[in-house]
């Protein structure tokens, strides 16, 4: 047990969810520091739950000022629009986080997600990218992987019923209990570009076809240059003509992305504030885990649809 | 994003959530953000501090309000146009009868205990209103739907039963740090300070009737003419050590096992009194009964550390002191409570002195409050994924999409990939007493068994009714009710004091017994049988109910595996009883349930799956999982390090 002791307050705060993973952890979390771009719903819970847990600090990124489709699943703003006075997203969540655990510092950081330099990234234990392009998830991936110490770099995306959580650790040692004994344990996870980049006649089998649609989806917008989420039911053709392209380039048959699928996904981009609450929490316990060092983390790729209500894990690494 | 029809579906729903805790918070977050306009929430409990890591609605200023109230007031403040009702009251109460139950299109419960799930299971059934239920512990959570007819109700699979624990294990043969616990929670403590009259089995009277005399009796009070401090040390020396060398003298008993060690005060403790060295005069100056401390009193600060013998012999001798000088008004009326500071310091020190002359490893105050308060571990983010899912369900109940109803759990390991599981939902247990017209048997000494025992023991513990009539043919024998006239109390109260065959209209082996519940309109018939002998042990009631199961919460083995084709093994969703103010409980019941493998799987890799159907499961996967009756809530525990 390395640091100081919980002090008092902390102990009665926390206490049941020290009964869940124990003193040691505990301070951990609260010597982390977390950022996170992007405050969609999904972000949003998440954000609320490592708040409540503890953690040293969160930092918030989104420059953009409030609009109705910001409100829509996202709890952390007050809708009363006198109070939006030019603040961005990420200005108002922050003065909600704050009250949620005043143990915790929130603040905000303006700037985008892809001029972040190492000088700045590097403060981080724990970086969230959420509604960025492809190139900007690549971009601050990479700039993670370079830096001097181990950081935990999580993607997180909602549509319609649908969420997608990326996790890269890099080489990451962690505990486990087994039976009594803690064993220590190792997993070696690839970029966020190496896991998009494995051939998918190379993947395990049974994929979640989430992650075939999400990736055309990904792409559509890119080469669109829409913003993250920005489709509609007009799209529908597009994206069928990519999805199509992609399978034929990857020798897989069409078949394995659905159609119905897609038409889903492209209409409806916007957040659904129960699977946003789903998401967030497996985030929030993953984010956890990897501070904290204990327990088996996801790797590398997590799938929620409420259609079918599996919560699914995917591991897509680069074959050998 | 919801669909039309759902979004139509939520915005004319009215609904009613109970519970407004853990789960509750999160829930009503969730639905408020989802579009439901008219929702209704029951809660009977304030705030307190150690919610405010999880239950987000709630501030440190709110610590003493209602729980209900004050997460109306915070979910109003970011979504003003939604309207919410709030009750600051026992969702037991007459008030919310079946009629109001009635008003709602869906219940969903984020309920802590046992007890008002059973109640509002009843009533949504007599209401027919669907009823989604959910429970955390940690990171293991699940989410049931429950709809008259269609699916099984709450009640249909046996429920765990608070674990109890033989009584010589407590009084003489303790081989567990809780069974010290107890001992020093529901015997000594209460023996101290709680209700002289209660029976109490401290002493147990030995085998010669002699030296059980009244002395034996005498040694817990307090004489006129000695210290505080000699008569704490007097206790201390009366239980852990003179009556560890009764124990030594019945050399049966210790063939097998650790002989224990008596321990007196004098051995442990210099003679002079203890010195008060920490800051006494602070916890004067403030008030409330959490800040006198026995630990505050010697400078003690960290609850996570494991105190030596002679600490914790300090900390009994000086919490008597305080309970007997600071809070003398409460000596003689106190019952343990998780949150009294004092009580909890009193028992971790008794219980760690006891385990001490018995070989059993001490445990810190932090422990010690967890097993003592039977406190459930509770995460923030268990609780919201499992309101996510509650609403999700909520949504499908709303459309009456009984096709698409699972119930889910949600895992700490994977299983098949699955951190988050979703099953189809059971048909009704045909035998299920609450939703089938099944009759229970009662195997009863109806010769010597008064209807009181009845009453308490089946009618109101097993059976969890609160306002029975019990009716044997056409006579009434007992009824509760706010509405009878002095004379019929009278009369049932004379009937509750009678013995079974005794009673005007007499209860014998044959008879068919009516009890029912008028508030939650359930009835059920009970087929009596006499027997004259009980084992002590086993069958403690002195009766036994069967059609009616209960599990219990200590098998032993904790870990079940999941599927055929799965190496590792997981814990899965378990069984605990959750104390007040705390989120769940989560039964997981021993049958196999049909996996919902949807059509979302693929497999890329076959370039032979080319339909566009479903793909067909071609490997050697198996799609009936094995849900036993797990209980590793138990083993949870000692995750603490
Ligand atoms: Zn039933």
């Amino acid at each position: 047990m390395d640091g100081e002791e919980l002090t008092e307050q902390e102990t009665q705060l926390y206490d049941r969810q020290i009964r869940v993973w124990g003193a040691d952890a505990q301070r951990r979390l609260s010597k982390a520091h977390v950022l996170v771009c992007g405050m969609k719903g999904a972000v949003a819970e998440f954000c609320k739950n490592i708040v409540l847990a503890g953690i040293g600090s969160l930092t918030l990124v989104d420059n953009r000022l409030v609009t109705e489709e910001a409100l829509s699943a996202n709890f952390l703003i007050p809708p009363d629009e006198g109070v939006f006075g030019g603040k961005t997203v990420a200005e108002l969540c922050c003065d909600s986080l704050k009250d949620f655990n005043p143990m915790v510092r929130v603040s905000v950081i303006k700037g985008e997600p892809s001029s972040f330099n190492e000088e700045f990234l590097k403060t981080f234990d724990v970086i969230v990218v959420s509604c960025c392009s492809l190139a900007e998830k690549k971009s601050v991936n990479e700039k993670c992987r370079k830096l001097p110490k181990r950081t935990s770099f999580y993607t997180v995306d909602c549509r319609d019923s649908c969420g997608e959580i990326f996790v890269d650790l890099q080489d990451y040692k962690y505990a486990k209990k087994k039976l009594d004994d803690t064993v220590e344990c190792q997993l070696s996870y690839p970029s966020f570009e190496e896991s998009i980049s494995v051939r998918w006649k190379a993947h395990p089998r049974k994929v979640s076809k989430l992650f075939y649609a999400l990736r055309v989806i990904e792409r559509f917008e890119e080469a669109e240059r829409r913003n993250p989420g920005e489709t509609s039911i007009s799209d529908l053709p597009g994206v069928l003509k990519l999805k199509k392209e992609m399978c034929e380039s990857q020798s897989v048959n069409e078949a394995h992305i659905p159609n119905a699928l897609l038409e889903r996904l492209v209409t409806n981009p916007t957040e659904f504030p129960p699977v946003c609450a789903v998401i967030g929490g497996i985030l929030g316990q993953e984010v956890i885990k990897a501070i904290s060092g204990k327990g088996d983390p996801l790797k590398n790729f997590f799938y929620f649809d409420a259609v079918d209500g599996k919560g699914i894990i995917e591991d897509i690494s680069s074959q050998p | 994003m919801a669909s039309q029809q759902q979004l139509s579906a939520i915005k004319g729903a009215k609904v009613l959530m109970v519970g407004a805790g853990g789960i509750g918070c999160e829930l009503l977050k969730t639905l408020a953000l989802s579009g439901f306009q008219d929702i209704h929430i029951i809660d009977m409990d304030t705030i307190e501090v150690s919610n405010l890591n999880r239950q987000f609605l709630f501030r440190k200023s709110h610590v003493g309000l209602s729980k209900a109230k004050v997460a109306r007031d915070a979910v109003l403040r970011f979504r003003p146009n939604v309207s919410i009702t709030s009750y600051h009251a026992n969702v037991k109460n007459q008030e919310f009868n079946v009629d109001f139950f009635k008003q709602f299109s869906v219940v969903l419960n984020g309920l802590d205990n046992l007890d008002a799930r059973r109640h509002v299971n009843r009533l949504c059934l007599a209401a027919d209103v669907p009823l989604v239920e959910s429970g955390t512990t940690g990171f293991l959570g699940q989410v049931t739907v429950h709809v008259k007819g269609k699916t099984e109700c709450y009640e249909c699979q046996p429920k765990p039963a608070p674990k109890t624990y033989p009584v010589c294990t407590i009084t003489s043969t303790p081989s567990k740090f809780v069974h010290c616990i107890v001992w020093a929670k529901d015997l000594l403590f209460a023996k101290l300070f709680g209700d002289k009259n209660q029976e109490n089995d401290l002493n147990v009277r030995s085998s010669d009737p002699a030296s059980s005399s009244d002395h034996a009796e005498d040694i817990f009070e307090l004489n006129k003419d000695e210290t505080i401090e000699h008569y704490g040390r007097r206790v201390f020396d009366h239980v852990f050590g003179y009556n560890i060398e009764v124990a030594l003298s019945n050399e049966d008993t210790w063939k097998n096992r650790n002989k224990p060690r008596p321990i007196y005060s004098r051995d442990i403790l210099p003679d002079e009194p203890t010195k008060q060295n920490g800051n006494a005069d602070k916890n004067c100056a403030t008030d409330g009964q959490s800040l006198i401390s026995a630990m505050a009193s010697l400078g003690m600060k960290n609850p996570q550390e494991i105190w030596s013998l002679m600490e914790n012999s300090r900390i009994f001798i000086e919490a008597i002191k305080l309970f007997f000088t600071k809070r003398e008004k409460d000596v003689g009326n106190l019952a343990f409570d998780k949150d009294d500071q004092l009580a909890v310091e009193f028992v971790t020190a008794a219980a760690n002195i006891r385990a001490e002359s018995f070989g059993i490893p001490m445990h810190s105050l932090f422990e010690s409050k967890g097993i003592a308060g039977n406190i459930v571990h509770a995460v923030a983010t268990t609780n919201a994924i499992i309101a996510g899912l509650i609403v999700i369900e909520a949504i499908k109940v709303l459309q009456n999409d009984a096709n698409n109803y699972r119930m889910t759990y949600c895992l700490e390991h994977p299983s098949r990939k699955m951190l988050l599981m979703p099953v189809e939902p059971f048909e009704p247990n045909k035998s299920c007493y609450v939703c089938s017209e099944t009759p229970l048997s009662l195997e009863i000494n109806t010769h010597s068994a008064k209807l009181r025992d009845l009453v308490e023991k089946i009618v109101k513990a097993k059976l969890g009714m609160n306002f029975p009539l019990i009716m044997h043919g056409a006579a009434l024998l007992y009824e509760v009710g706010d509405d009878l006239d002095e004379d019929m109390v009278a009369n049932y109260n004379a009937n509750l004091e009678k013995v079974l065959s005794e009673l005007p209209s007499p209860v014998v082996s044959g008879t068919i017994l009516s009890v029912e519940d008028l508030q939650q309109e359930l009835s059920c018939n009970i087929n009596v049988k006499h027997r004259d002998e009980f084992d002590e042990e086993k069958e403690p009631d002195g009766m036994v109910l069967s059609g009616w199961q209960e599990t219990s919460l200590e098998k032993g083995d904790s870990s079940k595996t999941l599927g055929n084709g799965e190496s590792t093994s997981k814990t899965l969703p378990s069984t605990k009883d959750a104390d007040k103010n705390d989120d769940t409980d989560i039964v997981v019941s021993g049958r196999k349930r049909k996996l919902d493998e949807a059509s979302s799987a693929v497999d890329i890799s076959s370039e032979a799956n080319s339909s566009k159907k479903p793909e067909v499961l071609d490997d050697d996967d198996d799609d009936l999982v094995m849900l036993d009756d797990g209980d590793s809530a138990i083993n949870k525990k000692k995750r603490l390090q």
